[in-house]
């Protein structure tokens, strides 16, 4: 008896209907768990997005405090979009609603880069641009500038920060890159980033003049308040980071805005 | 607790680990292990997919029909995965950003489906949750073990802590780039293999092939 029992309900748990019955209600109360997580979550998830990128942006000004709270620390931050062509704010893009993603797939707002040109190897660019200003009163005090470029392995992604002359680094951090750890990696470390400070973008005439350069810099040379020295062991990411910032700082990036707005003297 | 729960539990530390004996879960012991942190947090995360999914598989076991049983296993899976990944993202951001698509891939954790299918579908709830418990440890003791190596001579650090000063922080200890890179796990979990085998002899497997030699007119 107890035999037939038990294949009687291996043939009714193996039928056509409970086939479908546990599929079904499987997947209803699957779904429901997975999508009540999701929408739960989210907003505390887009918190964290938001922070992080705040800090981040902070961070490549030196301004982050992790004493402080973020939003109090970013109110001296204005965000402002700027046509990169013209150099010129512009206002009928919301800077609340930009996103790089969005702007990258749409031919209005974004423009492939000439080959000889994209030196950074980014193929795309915005024609308009998100800036953040760190203002103090009514005057910049800072520019925070989002910077991209090819590494070595990876795209890195990062935050230039200007002095109000619009032509001396404040500082400089990358957020995203996939570099060799102990390696390309390095572009992440406190001391290396610290080699930027009070490095000068432009020269009198207004050239772009920063460089990555391999080996010690003489200090003594004229040519020395440009160079940042590169990481030993990781000549292509240096050399990403060379032309990255060559290529954001240069006719096709940020200069036209910074020639206009900084208060640059001489 | 009983013998039977205590081997469970226990068993899959040292006796029947899932990495070093059955060698599953190679990827993430791979790919998660360059810091402490996150090993720690895929140990966590994996622990409580396993367990859970045990938990669950047990719960309809005797309702789910055979022909698409394993289906129904990676559906559970996957729902639990996604759930855990999802709560990372709210609750651990930086970790879950170390973590990126590991957290996701332990859908294809061999152990987890290996634990659901060779043990939950047979067992009842708490016996079942009691193996993913075991499984998760074990998997994680691996992890961990291998994460300290790898964090500390890779990086002089454990959980971001200095250990040994670098050289470019002004100590003396230059850093094993190597150690940061997934070829140096092979070399530790091929090691604690080997070290494991030594002591537990029994672990070692029989050869499939054993090469011998060939008098030339045994050939011919």
């Amino acid at each position: 008896m107890p035999n037939s029992s038990a294949s009687e309900n291996k043939r009714s748990k193996d039928s056509v209907a409970n086939v479908l019955i546990v599929a079904v209600s499987l997947c209803l109360v699957c779904s429901l768990l997975v999508s009540t997580a999701a929408v739960r979550l989210k907003p505390i998830q887009e918190r964290n997005k938001e922070v992080d990128r705040k800090i981040n942006i902070l961070n490549a000004a030196g301004l982050y405090d992790e004493a402080r709270d973020i939003d109090e620390l970013f109110e001296q931050v204005e965000v402002r979009v700027v046509d990169l062509s013209t150099g010129k704010f512009v206002d009928y893009i919301d800077p609340q609603s930009y996103d790089l993603v969005k702007v990258l797939k749409d031919p209005e707002l974004s423009q492939p880069v000439a080959a000889d040109e994209d030196i950074a190897r980014i193929r795309r660019q915005e024609k308009y641009a998100l800036v953040y200003l760190v203002m103090e009163g009514d005057d910049i005090e800072n520019f925070i500038l989002p910077v991209r470029g090819a590494g070595l392995y990876s795209t890195l992604y990062g935050f230039l920060a200007l002095k109000a002359d619009g032509a001396t680094i404040q500082g400089l951090s990358f957020y995203e890159q996939g570099e060799t750890p102990g390696l390309g990696g390095e572009i992440v470390n406190p001391k290396w980033r610290a080699k930027w400070q009070d490095k000068r973008v432009y020269d009198r005439t207004g050239v772009t003049r920063i460089e990555v350069v391999k080996g010690p810099i003489d200090s003594s040379k004229p040519e020395a308040i440009h160079q940042v020295d590169a990481i030993a062991g990781a000549t292509l990411t240096s050399r990403g980071v060379n032309n990255l910032m060559r290529f954001w700082l240069g006719d096709s990036g940020y200069k036209a805005m910074l020639e206009q707005v900084s208060s640059r003297e001489g | 607790m009983n013998e039977e729960t205590k081997k469970v539990v226990l068993d899959p530390m040292v006796d029947n680990n899932p990495v070093v004996l059955q060698i599953l879960g190679i990827c993430p012991a791979l790919a998660v292990t360059t810091s402490l942190a996150t090993a720690l947090t895929m140990a966590i995360a994996l622990t409580v997919v396993v367990s859970m999914s045990n938990v669950f598989v047990s719960m309809i076991r005797n309702s789910i029909p055979n022909n698409i049983r394993i289906i129904v296993q990676m559906t559970i899976i996957a729902s639990l995965v996604i759930i855990v990944d999802q709560t990372l993202q709210a609750f651990a951001y930086d970790l879950s950003k170390r973590l990126s698509v590991f957290v996701g891939l332990i859908i294809t954790n061999c152990i987890v489906l290996g634990r659901a299918e060779a043990f939950a579908s047979k067992n009842p709830v708490g016996l079942s949750f009691l193996d993913g418990i075991g499984s998760g440890l074990g998997f994680g003791l691996v992890l961990i073990l291998v994460g300290s190596i790898r964090e500390c001579l890779g990086s002089g650090s454990l959980l971001g802590y200095p250990i040994l000063p670098l050289v470019t922080e002004d100590g003396w200890y230059y850093p094993i780039g190597l150690m940061l890179l997934a070829p140096s796990a092979f070399f530790i979990i091929g090691l604690l293999i080997w070290a494991l085998r030594s002591w537990k002899t029994e672990q070692i497997e029989s050869p499939s092939y054993q090469i011998r030699a060939v008098h030339r007119t045994e050939v011919m």
